[in-house]
């Protein structure tokens, strides 16, 4: 079948075509608003399809609903105060208070009083250190799939990286901050990257699909760590029965910025910093050129000589690696232990995010913010509106459904097609 | 030359040969040394033939053997078939792999049954119980992907179903309704899959992720915001089992705890399984299905309805996995617990594979993984025989999920159009 | 009386492209209408249409003087239409008996399917017709002719009197070519009528009633064999002259370049496919390989650049061993590769094309150096290959999807002729391109063997073969049948070696 894609960039002097003309550079802003109109109706939508699920597990909304016809504005009106507490709550939670806000900067300005200011803007830093994670493990979903690779097991190689770096930080007493720091932090990536090698060396040596077996390496490395949590990594003394593992040195700490209870690390600037390096990779690297073209056509990847089978691992590997800085970085920037339980989904978070951010490291980045955002802004509301934490699956849910099939936010708010091929995320068992 | 090119063929499947060969011998040796340890001569096992629960069925005498002497006849028995493999080769290699593999589980069972006792048949009516799920989301995964709609939704289906049988079945005190509410979830989940995957053309495997996110989500939102509200919700309500209604089924010797000491959903599972395998291979409706999940553009040449013909397989299939889902409540708990179906979803969809796409062949991996899980539960129970933490027993259904993967792909086959969606123009 | 079939102005857009421009057609009972045109012109996407497979933006369609309303196959089949597509709408994992009765069963007990009932009325059909086939026999197993066999038998089982062949030989011997007309002939004194579709002159001259020539998605004219001929008909086609023998010089053959002993290569499925083959290609020369497809031609190629292991014998390319070397080994031994399926293998679809340009030499300086790859310097070649090449797009940052196929092909021979080579292994070149686009790759790869490139050409066209090669070999059933220099053989010896008989 034919291939029919629009023309989707044309540079000056093209030689004359079926096509009339390139489309003028004026459009550059037209369509980078265009690129951003899916992802954020997207996110919208999500927020507005979510409020239906707070609002049909209320039973007080559900009772004022049964008397509607006795009481519509009563329902009504119910309605929107639950829907506005909680996302009320998850903005308080998330950003802050402006009013707050604005009087401390004034109080700083006036007084050169800090402790104002550092309460004021808490939830603000809060919520980047909650991006820190997701930026890590957004950039390794992404670089999966630009190598056609589908890594779900995120949320196990950040237990992974965080149990290696966890236990460098903790045992090698006496190093100093310099080399200890780097040691702890590479250590974690190393430990991810050879455990999420497996998979990919599976796939490419006996086919076996990444989906199942990152997802099963998942349920593996969650036992482990109960294993050792509760075994040979157990903090010993007055809390032995809690499983969780020794303080590491505060030579392995990621230093932070701010006054206590400001708990932004150094983390968030590797974090960004990864970005950055992920990006030149993947597009300005020959390496990168390979991992991407195996992941668009690896038939024609094998047929320019690039080998698909060593691409696959060591895709795979450096995917490992990214989500295994996000657990080594949690506990060197903000936990300093590692607990049962420590991570409340980020890997799985992550593969919404990817998709969110287009599998292109500044998206990520930027869907990052956003799920720190909204992650932290939820315990908020959890604990103020008292809506259980799980509601951001489903908003997630909803932002992958609307992101990967844009024809459908596209039909509901009427926008005209964009140009553009769709990009390819993942291919069936065959590989 | 055609000599030339016979012996270029046999020297590859030779080599292959060698490979087991080394296998097996390491197996044989395996057995020989570990199932020989903390043991002594004269030592013996015993293998039951009866359950703790089916204390009303009539009693078999037991199994009783010496452990050091079966396992050292079974280490040197693979041990010798190894080097015979590795040395002049067998020409078929299947019944070799299952002649190593059972023998390496008869010697671990008899060494970790050790002085001490161990129901042979309570593990097998186990396996089956613990297979039921996996069976129905593999037999869910069939019927999608014959049609060549991949479903890796199933373990969302199965966890949506799960908490909405609970819920239905203490709203309106029917165990019946929470039944049939189930199998409509698994429906409903599986049509919004559909639409997404056929009529908007997702990729499949993105659009199955949605629907694992939306129900893990949903399932536990629910579960902190309702059930743990109002915990009367959560009541216990299960299927009697079979026994339980005719109890002199349950007298039956090893049948009887095998088979009817069980939920009907196990059996309805055993019903479906040989329904879809006759449908799917004997009737129009399979002779369609299959033709549209190898070649949808001949299937719609001929005038058969392609998007139609995957609607309806898709939605079938959640239905299937809807039972799968009530299994874990209706057929066995009886409670929902947040994401209770632990990964088993993903598991069916490893049994399908590596049962090549068909009912039986599901089944027979069901099995596999089915015995795994249960023997994983009993080895807990031994641990005073089998020095191995318990988080580690725990990982095994998944590890011999991946081995499995790993053995079989690329030695099945799936269905040709599988993944794609169809473009009519 | 009215025509058994008549299509009005109907009219099919694509984007970007017209396909159908207000065509009308008639076709008469008991007729072979001849649907001529080269690739691209329309004649599959017309009948499509008339098979209910797409719908038509404008026109209208009667079927036996009623107008009928074609929105899916399942209509056209209960009018009596059917279809055999270029690519056959077979399923080879069932029997021919499944693939019949598909879509049309026949059931025992209202449930069960009843494959002894079909099959016995299979047998029936096939007798009568002259169409041999093992209804038990799986589709993967049956040979292309027999598959095209079972895809009549489809149609006649369902009692159709409207047969549409699309190209249905250019899977087909010369041999197999001639059983075939006698089939359409034999049908076609049983009233059944038959629309031809082709873009061979030759055999449209020969079976058809009535010819109606597409150009660029219009009817051109309609005409019948006796009163015109191939030179007429090709201007028709084309809308120029057509200069239908490529101008080449004789060929200087030097030393050996690849050099095949006793190769031997397996399918997919560990089927033998290339079985004991053997040859040398020498500097300066083009050696093609004629033979229908399936003969293993593709693991041959596949084998030879090293994207399929060789299961025994060995190959040399200038004296170097290269029986167990990498794709990129063979690449940067001096080895270009123009690949049989241009989208599924040599091109990265949603790439720009300077991407394309640079797929096996983007490590290389001075496109890279170290892991850092040039922007610049790969922009510029690309600016200059798309000028030298003469490649049809608005910049080299577009994305190959959106060109043409004739102009997809181009990219491909840019990259693979701008490099220093010393083989050129082109496999089915030409395949599915516009006239122009097939005289400009003969040209270059005629270039390319003077400039003293060894030039391994596998194609199924016979005439491609006879009018580029110095050499000709043909490939049945996984061997060479036989190796003559190009003056020494002719149509119908090869038409006989094809089809795996040794000419006496």
């Amino acid at each position: 079948m034919a291939n029919s894609v629009q023309v989707e960039e044309a540079g000056g002097g093209g030689t004359p075509a079926a096509k009339p003309a390139a489309a003028p550079r004026a459009s550059v802003w037209q369509r980078s608003l265009n690129a951003l109109a899916i992802p954020v109706l997207a996110l919208f939508s999500a927020l507005v399809l979510s409020a239906f699920f707070i609002l049909g597990s209320d039973p007080v909304v559900l009772t004022a609903w049964s008397k509607f016809f006795a009481n519509p504005g009563g329902a009504l009106g119910i309605s929107w105060k639950t829907v506005a507490d909680a996302y009320g709550a998850l903005f308080l939670g998330a950003i802050g208070n402006p009013g707050q806000m604005a009087r401390a900067a004034e109080l700083y300005l006036t007084t050169g009083q800090t402790q104002a200011l550092v309460n004021a803007f808490y939830p603000f830093t809060e919520s980047l250190v909650a991006s820190t994670p997701y930026i890590f493990a957004g950039l390794a979903v992404a670089l999966g799939f630009k190598c056609g690779l589908f890594n779900i097991g995120a949320e196990g190689q950040i237990y992974i990286g965080a149990l290696v770096a966890g236990f460098v930080g903790y045992s090698f007493a006496g190093l100093p901050w310099i080399i200890h720091m780097p040691l702890t932090f590479l250590a974690g990536a190393l430990g991810g990257a050879v455990w999420c090698a497996i998979p990919g060396f599976l796939k490419a040596k006996t086919g076996a699909h990444e989906v199942i077996n990152t997802m099963m390496m998942n349920y593996v490395a969650f036992n482990l760590a109960d294993y050792l949590l509760n075994g040979p990594m157990k903090r010993g003394g007055p809390e032995g029965f809690i499983p969780i593992s020794p303080d590491i040195q505060t030579s392995a700490e990621f230093p932070r910025f701010f006054p206590s209870p400001i708990r932004l690390h150094l983390g968030f600037i590797v974090a960004l910093a990864m970005a950055i390096l992920v990006w030149w990779f993947l597009y300005k690297t020959t390496l990168g050129f390979e991992i991407r073209t195996v992941g668009a056509n690896p038939r024609a990847a094998r047929y320019a000589g690039i080998s698909v089978t060593r691409n696959f691992v060591l895709a795979m590997a450096l995917s490992g690696a990214l989500a295994a800085m996000a657990g080594a970085g949690e506990v060197m920037g903000v936990n300093h232990n590692i607990a049962q339980g420590f991570s409340p989904g980020y890997g799985f978070d992550s593969i919404a995010l990817a998709l969110l951010g287009g599998s292109h490291p500044l998206g990520v980045v930027f869907a990052a913010l956003l799920f720190g955002t909204l992650r932290n802004g939820a315990t908020k509301m959890q604990s103020l509106a008292t809506i259980p934490i799980d509601i951001i699956s489903i908003v997630q849910a909803f932002v992958i459904m609307f992101v990967a099939a844009p024809a459908i936010i596209r039909w509901v708010y009427r926008l005209k097609a964009g140009g553009g091929a769709q990009a390819i995320f993942t291919r069936g068992w065959g590989g | 030359m055609a000599a030339v090119a016979q012996i270029g063929v046999r020297s590859e499947t030779f080599s292959r040969a060698r490979l087991l060969g080394a296998f097996y011998t390491v197996v044989g040796l395996a057995i020989l040394f570990f199932f020989s340890r903390n043991t002594h001569v004269g030592e013996l096992a015993t293998l039951g033939l009866n359950t703790v629960q089916s204390v009303k069925a009539i009693q078999l005498p037991d199994i009783i053997v010496p452990v050091l002497p079966v396992t050292a006849i079974l280490g040197a028995l693979v041990t010798l078939l190894g080097v015979w493999q590795m040395v002049r080769g067998f020409r078929t290699t299947g019944w070799l792999l299952g002649v190593a593999s059972s023998a390496f589980l008869v010697s671990f069972l008899v060494w970790a049954a050790r002085g001490t006792s161990f129901s042979l048949i309570g593990i097998l009516s186990a396996s089956l119980q613990l297979a039921t799920p996996i069976l129905l989301g593999a037999l869910s995964g069939v019927l999608c992907e014959r049609s060549a709609v991949i479903n890796i939704a199933i373990e969302g289906m199965m966890l949506g179903a799960a908490m909405t049988s609970v819920l239905v079945a203490n709203l309106t005190g029917s165990l019946w309704l929470g039944f049939f509410a189930a199998l409509a979830v698994g429906a409903l989940l599986a049509a919004w899959h559909a639409v997404m995957s056929i009529q908007f053309k997702m990729d499949q495997i993105v659009s199955g992720t949605v629907i694992n996110i939306f129900a893990t989500g949903l399932t536990s939102f629910l579960n902190q915001r309702v059930m743990q509200v109002y915990q009367n919700l959560n009541n216990q309500v299960t299927f009697p089992l079979l026994s339980q209604v005719s109890p002199e089924l349950g007298r039956i010797p090893i049948l009887g705890p095998l088979f009817f000491d069980q939920s009907p959903i196990v059996w309805m599972a055993l019903i479906l399984l040989v329904v879809i395998q006759v449908a799917l291979f004997n009737t129009r409706w399979g002779l369609r299905t299959r033709a549209v999940g190898e070649h949808p553009r001949a299937a719609d040449t001929l005038g058969i309805n392609v998007i139609r013909t995957r609607y309806i397989n898709v939605i079938l299939g959640g239905m299937v996995a809807g039972l799968g889902g009530a299994y874990f409540t209706l057929g066995s708990v009886g409670r929902f617990d947040k994401l209770m179906t632990n990964g088993r979803g993903f598991i069916a969809l490893a049994a399908m594979i590596f049962g090549n796409w068909t009912p039986v062949g599901s089944f027979a991996s069901s099995l596999i993984f089915g015995f795994a899980d249960a023997l994983q539960v009993k080895l807990q129970i031994l641990s005073g025989q089998v020095n191995i933490p318990s988080d580690f027993l725990l990982m095994l259904p998944y590890i011999v999920t991946m081995i499995a993967l790993a053995g079989v792909v690329g030695r099945v086959v799936p269905p040709a159009a599988d993944g794609q969606p169809y473009e009519k123009q | 009386m009215a025509p058994l079939l008549e299509l009005r102005g109907i009219t099919k857009q694509f984007p970007g492209v017209l396909a159908n421009d207000q065509i009308d057609l008639t076709l008469e009972p008991g007729e072979i209408h001849a649907l001529l045109g080269e690739n691209g012109a329309g004649k599959t996407t017309l009948m499509n249409i008339l098979y209910g497979l797409y719908t038509p933006d404008a026109g209208k369609l009667l079927i036996r003087g009623k107008e009928a309303q074609m929105t899916s196959p399942d209509q056209a089949i209960h009018l009596g239409i059917g279809m055999v597509h270029q690519h056959f709408m077979l399923i080879p994992q069932f029997t021919v008996t499944e693939n019949v009765m598909l879509g049309d069963e026949t059931l025992q007990r209202g449930v069960f399917l009843d494959r002894a009932t079909v099959a016995a009325r299979i047998s029936e059909i096939s007798e009568q017709n002259n169409l041999q086939v093992n209804p038990d026999a799986y589709v993967k197993d049956l040979s292309v002719g027999a598959q095209q066999r079972v895809e009549i038998l489809k149609i006649l089982y369902r009692q159709s009197d409207i047969l549409i062949l699309d190209e249905p030989t250019a899977v087909l011997t010369p041999q197999e070519a001639e059983d075939l007309f006698k089939v359409i002939r034999a049908l076609v004194a049983r009233q059944v009528s038959v629309i031809f579709i082709s873009h061979k002159l030759k055999e449209v001259m020969e079976i058809a009633d009535r010819i109606t020539v597409l150009r660029n998605g219009r009817v051109v004219g309609t005409t019948r064999p006796a009163e015109t001929d191939m030179a007429a008909l090709a201007r028709m086609m084309v809308g120029r002259e057509v200069i239908l023998t490529v101008d080449k010089k004789p060929a200087r053959p030097g030393a050996v370049v690849l050099e095949l002993e006793d190769l031997m290569v397996l399918d997919d499925r560990k089927h033998l496919t290339v079985n004991g083959v053997s040859f040398q290609v020498h500097a300066g020369e083009i050696l093609g390989v004629a033979g229908v497809q399936g003969n293993g031609q593709t693991e041959l190629v596949e084998a030879l650049t090293g994207l399929r292991a060789i299961a025994g014998g060995r190959t040399r390319i200038l004296g170097h061993e290269t029986t167990r070397a990498t794709p990129r080994q063979i690449l940067e031994a001096g080895v270009a590769h123009i690949p049989e399926d241009r989208q599924r293998d040599g091109l990265v679809l949603n790439y720009p094309i300077a991407d394309n340009l640079i797929l096996n030499t983007y490590y290389l300086p001075p496109f890279a150096s170290g892991i850092s790859m040039h922007e610049n310097t790969i922009f510029a070649t690309a600016e200059e290959l798309v000028k030298a090449f003469d490649i049809r797009t608005p910049s080299v940052r577009t994305a190959v999807s959106s060109l043409s196929g004739g102009n997809q092909q181009k990219v491909i021979v840019a990259r693979e002729l701008s490099r220093h080579i010393k083989l050129l292994i082109a496999s089915q070149p030409t395949r599915g391109l516009d006239v122009g686009s097939i005289e400009y790759i003969h040209q270059q790869l005629v270039a390319k063997r003077d400039q003293g490139a060894a030039v391994l050409l596998v194609s199924s066209e016979l005439d491609e073969i006879m009018s580029l090669s110095d050499r000709i070999a043909v490939m049945y059933r996984g061997k060479m049948m036989d190796i003559r220099p190009s003056d020494q053989v002719t149509r119908e010896e090869l038409g006989l070696l094809m089809a795996g008989v040794q000419p006496t």
